[in-house]
């Protein structure tokens, strides 16, 4: 695949290098000259100087059979720019971008760029999930606004006790799993929850409210 | 009318400034609050420091009731995100980006803003001065000769 990064910094350079390694075609654009030719010096040729929200940069880039756009410099308007400048001007059938603001993801996805990637919020996330006994743990966002979600059944909850055919969730959603001490049990429907169990579930990610308030 | 202007350099000041005093409501968003020193003296309008593509800035600046926003950071990106921000989610009336890249100004007046490309305008206004007044003194000296 042909993939065209904008934006030198860290994320921008281990991702060129990983991309490479994998046998991808990449090209870097970075702004700043002295920052590419040191890129250059590391790992090869791959870094072109320029603004990658200038449609001659991206141009010269090869955009037009560029397969991937991926930008992330740390300015969230940059992001937007460059994205949506290669999927009008050029055609670029998926363009990444990532969000520095966490605010921003959705407006990202509004104005037409295919993927967000928030590191704020990933970490955030990965912060939770290390936080011991949280009841309820989003571990996963994919396909735009799908979520696996843990949630821990307590003695409290109006599900303990409970075999999962009892259990009414909301509509489009699933228990995929149940981890129970060191057991993963894959549930049917006369399956009972137990407290302490943590129920693997996938759902659209605005259901997770009313799931958290069934199963916790 | 009420407008909220982002950018407070030489235009954005002025044009608050020229709104101001024909009865308008404005507010202007800069992220330096020194900026504010070019609007005139007298000014009535609110001013808000921050950035024009946080949603929130946008709110305090009283977007959501706003007839008209003005995008008229240094920013050519800043300026089309906030743009976007207040046509579609504020769903602004009257949206004007100022563009200084041609080629960005004509992608994104294809894709629905209102641009001004002050680089295209001052351009066409230069050349057209220089190439009349040329073209003036070379009829004068076909006419002398």
């Amino acid at each position: 695949m042909y993939i065209i990064v904008a934006g030198g910094g860290k994320v921008g350079y281990y991702l060129a290098q990983h991309l490479l390694s994998e046998g991808h075609e990449v090209l870097l654009i970075e702004r700043n000259p002295e920052r590419a030719a040191e890129i250059n010096d590391v790992i090869g040729a791959v870094a072109i100087t320029g603004d990658g929200a200038e449609a001659a940069t991206l141009a010269a880039a090869g955009a037009p059979r560029a397969n991937v756009v991926v930008a992330v410099t740390g300015e969230d308007e940059d992001n937007l720019v460059i994205c949506q400048v290669a999927r009008e001007k050029f055609r670029v059938a998926r363009t990444i971008a990532r969000v520095n603001n966490p605010k921003n993801e959705h407006l990202f996805r509004v104005l037409g760029v295919d993927v967000t990637v928030s590191q704020t919020n990933y970490i955030l996330n990965l912060i939770e999930q290390a936080i011991p006994e949280r009841a309820f743990v989003h571990l996963l966002s994919f396909h735009e606004d799908l979520a696996i979600v843990d949630a821990k059944v307590s003695e409290k909850s109006a599900v303990a006790h409970r075999a999962i055919a009892e259990i009414e969730l909301p509509p489009n959603t699933a228990i995929t799993a149940i981890a129970r001490g060191a057991n993963l049990i894959v549930p049917n429907p006369g399956t009972e929850l137990l407290p302490g169990d943590d129920i693997i579930a996938v759902a659209h990610q605005d259901q997770e409210d009313e799931l958290r308030r069934l199963l916790v | 009318m009420k407008a909220v202007i982002m950018g407070c350099g030489r235009v954005g000041a002025r044009i608050a400034g020229l709104l101001d005093q024909s009865g308008n409501m404005v507010s202007v968003i800069d992220t330096d609050s020194r900026a504010f020193r070019r609007l005139p003296a007298g000014f009535g309008g609110e001013t808000v420091i921050g950035t024009g593509i946080d949603e929130d800035v946008l709110r305090r600046a009283g977007i959501e009731d706003a007839d008209a926003f003005i995008a008229v950071t240094n920013g050519d990106n800043r300026n089309i995100m906030a743009s976007q921000v207040a046509r579609l989610i504020f769903e602004v009336p009257e949206v004007v980006c100022r563009i200084y890249d041609p080629v960005r100004e004509d992608t994104y007046r294809r894709l629905g803003l209102t641009t001004v490309c002050p680089t295209t305008t001052i351009s066409a206004i230069v050349l057209d001065h220089v190439m009349r007044a040329a073209s003036d003194r070379d009829a004068v000296r076909r006419g002398t000769s």
